[in-house]
């Protein structure tokens, strides 16, 4: 069906749903890629009224992508809970985001409420929210999880040690773990991206950080993030898997483009659950997602690439996952241009996915072929720290020398800390003053020498 | 008076690039190591602006008694090419008509990608360690791609009716890397494929995935594929670091005996 909507005297139609949202969308060059933005400034800000008319129940009578067509729409149909969605169910988008914004949607009521959203409503609500809505409603949103520590508590910032190494050598990844855990980096996970994706050097790596977890007593969990089925036959082979990882977007086809679906991702999770490695929770599953990964498997159907990227949470939540990150500024500038993109971008993926209960982190992050700097990364950085995020990535120096992009540094996430008032996870603050790295973990307060059995664990 | 505390486990410096012990003042990078990482931004920056000496890359691939055939993607110019990957991943008119049918088991696509820096290093000296390895493998020619992306060997492999088609590529530039290129191999390429169709080398340079290294996990990966007849996702790499694989070195197949 057609949307209208009139404007002093100027009117606007949207042929259906998907392209009143496209339209609605904030510039992107992903939107413009696609051909499904809007023409100009004029028409964005007129499909933000007609969207902000749509009553939220449209959402659940049609769908951007049939039914019939994809499974991810199946997913979100067949597990919408009706009763959870009642208190709002009489609202129009503009309406729930007033309601978001008032005092009545407390973290009480917004935790009750998340099974009742759909991805597309939320999506829908932050394309009318300006960047301090998605830091506010954020911010009173919290989705704890829990494996051997517990992240997403008020006040806390966790960050994954992402010791990555261009060609997966042991001494080489064991001095950046060295470096980040003296900067009290790797509360949400000890991940690494291998450069090989080759089964025994996965094994070789899972069976590296779980000695360096169990040696030096660690509460927090390990990842190498290889494919699915791949950590499904590492598990096989007896390796000693905590999380398994895979990335995941919103559309089947586009995750068939990763070689995934609900099933696979089923089974990934049945395998990790059956080692019972965790020690306080059993969250056993790691997302990453991203603005644009579906138009650039040509997968999209021709939805804006904000709404598709909600939709990725709806999978993830299936999964009852222990971190979920979108890799906001990894993939490239002909999805989101420059900084401005990007900010804008990080705060709605971290917005929607907070609102639909999923445990969201960010990769603050920007490759060398987009318009963008440190500059751009502070800012993100600052909001995200302001808007509760659950996790974000720490690397040496911001520079991940295997994946040739920058992210937030183990220096960064101090600064957030320092700025914004946020500890770790409390296990792993308690761990940090325990082995000596910092004297306060509370207020971010570093020692200055190097505790012998980290020593041991870097220089043999 | 000196602010900046220095960490005690720098000499960890030469078991990698990464930068790990840089130290801090507060909680805070210090000055040179800002404006190192500064100046190294500045210089992957320009690496991707810099056009592919597309010359010099053929006369190398030449001197390998390789023919070579020039194309471009239907991307015009370099800032086309960063905000459309589709115009990238697909042949411009008159490229198509340069390349007929010559049925072979393995054609090669050069690509500048995001590093001209990437393939005027390595494009080169790489096949020169793998084509002497590759026994039992008829070559077709080598497409030297100008604005091209992955997905440009799909329609090139179709068009030569190559088995399987290897594209090398330059990578995003990292600070400590501008110039690492990636090698994707294609079973049965075909417009429409997709990543999971494919494997991936990453990496490849003498101070990443070293030429010999690379050279013998393409080696394994494309006598799994032909034995299989598919590459991607199902297709395991079960080499080491090095792309030994003990087990499977010996088996003739592999080798192209």
């Amino acid at each position: 069906m057609a949307y209208a909507h009139s404007v002093r005297g100027r009117s606007f139609r949207f042929d259906d749903l998907k392209t009143l949202l496209a339209k609605a969308t904030p510039a992107r060059s992903g939107d413009a890629l696609a051909g499904i933005a809007a023409a100009d400034d004029s028409e964005r800000a007129a499909a933000q009224w007609a969207l902000a008319d749509l009553p939220l129940k449209t959402f659940l009578n049609e769908q951007v992508i049939p039914y019939e067509q994809d499974e991810v729409t199946r997913l979100i149909v067949d597990s919408h809970d009706s009763g959870a969605f009642a208190p709002v169910s009489h609202l129009t988008v503009g309406d729930f985001r007033n309601f978001l914004l008032s005092d009545a949607a407390d973290e009480a009521a917004l935790a009750a409420l998340a099974p009742g959203l759909t991805p597309e409503m939320v999506a829908a609500t932050s394309k009318i929210m300006r960047a301090q809505d998605l830091v506010l409603v954020a911010r009173k949103c919290r989705v704890v999880t829990k494996f051997r520590n517990t992240i997403g508590l008020k006040g806390r910032l966790s960050t994954r040690l992402q010791p990555n190494h261009p060609t997966d050598d042991p001494a080489g990844i064991a001095a950046s773990v060295l470096d980040g855990l003296m900067y009290g980096s790797g509360d949400a996970v000890i991940g690494i991206n291998p450069a090989s994706d080759s089964i025994p050097a996965v094994m070789k790596l899972v069976a590296m950080l779980d000695e360096i977890i169990s040696r030096q007593n660690i509460p927090t969990q390990s990842c190498v993030l290889t494919h699915v089925t791949t950590s499904i036959e590492a598990i096989s082979r007896g390796a000693p898997i905590d999380l398994v990882f895979q990335s995941i977007a919103g559309t089947e086809a586009a995750n068939k483009s990763f070689g995934v679906d609900l099933a696979v991702l089923k089974e990934g999770r049945d395998a990790a659950l059956s080692l019972q490695r965790g020690t306080v929770g059993d969250n056993v599953m790691y997302f990453e997602t991203g603005q644009g990964s579906a138009l650039s498997a040509e997968a999209h159907h021709g939805v804006d690439q904000q709404t598709v990227e909600a939709r990725a949470y709806a999978v993830a939540r299936a999964f009852k996952p222990l971190l979920v990150n979108t890799v906001v500024g990894f993939i490239g500038p002909e999805y989101l241009y420059n900084g401005k993109q990007i900010i804008r971008a990080g705060l709605e993926d971290h917005f929607c996915g907070k609102l639909l209960g999923v445990p969201m982190g960010c990769d603050i992050c920007y490759t060398n072929h987009a318009e963008a700097d440190q500059d751009d990364m502070d800012v993100l950085l600052t909001l995200l720290g302001a808007a509760g995020v659950n996790f974000i990535m720490g690397i040496p120096g911001s520079d991940d020398i295997m994946l040739n992009y920058q992210t937030t540094s183990f220096h960064d996430a101090l600064y957030a800390r320092r700025v914004l008032n946020l500890a770790p996870a409390p296990e792993f603050a308690a761990w940090l003053e325990r082995a000596g790295i910092f004297t306060d973990a509370s207020a971010a307060k570093l020692g200055e020498s190097l505790p012998a059995p980290l020593r041991a664990l870097a220089f043999g | 008076m000196n602010d900046v505390i220095k960490n005690p486990w720098g000499e960890l410096r030469r078991l990698t690039a990464a930068r790990i012990a840089l130290g801090r003042v507060g909680t805070s990078l210090p000055t040179a190591a800002h404006l190192d990482f500064q100046y190294d931004h500045a210089r992957a920056r320009d690496a991707v602006h810099r056009p592919l000496d597309a010359e010099a890359v053929a006369a190398g691939l030449r001197a390998q008694n390789l023919d070579v055939l020039r194309v471009h993607s239907a991307a015009p110019d370099r800032a086309t090419y960063l905000q459309r990957p589709d115009l990238g991943r697909r042949l411009d008119d008159a490229s198509r008509v340069l390349l007929h049918p010559q049925p072979c088991d393995l054609a090669f696509v050069v690509a500048d990608g995001l590093s001209s820096f990437a393939i005027e290093n390595h494009a080169a000296p790489f096949l020169a360690t793998l084509l002497p390895m590759l026994k039992g493998f008829a070559l077709g020619p080598v497409a030297l791609a100008l604005q091209g992306r992955v997905a440009l060997g799909d329609e090139i492999g179709a068009l030569l009716q190559a088995k399987i088609v290897v594209v090398l590529i330059g990578e995003r530039p990292g600070l400590s890397s501008p110039d690492s290129m990636g090698l994707y191999l294609t079973w049965a390429p075909e417009k429409g494929r997709t990543d999971a169709d494919r494997n991936c080398i990453s990496n490849i340079r003498p101070e990443g995935l070293a030429y010999e290294a690379a050279a013998r996990k393409t080696l394994y990966l494309l006598g799994e594929a032909r034995r299989l007849s598919y590459s991607g996702v199902r297709l395991k790499d079960e080499t080491d670091a090095n792309g030994l694989t003990l087990a499977r070195e010996s088996r003739p197949e592999l080798s192209g005996a």
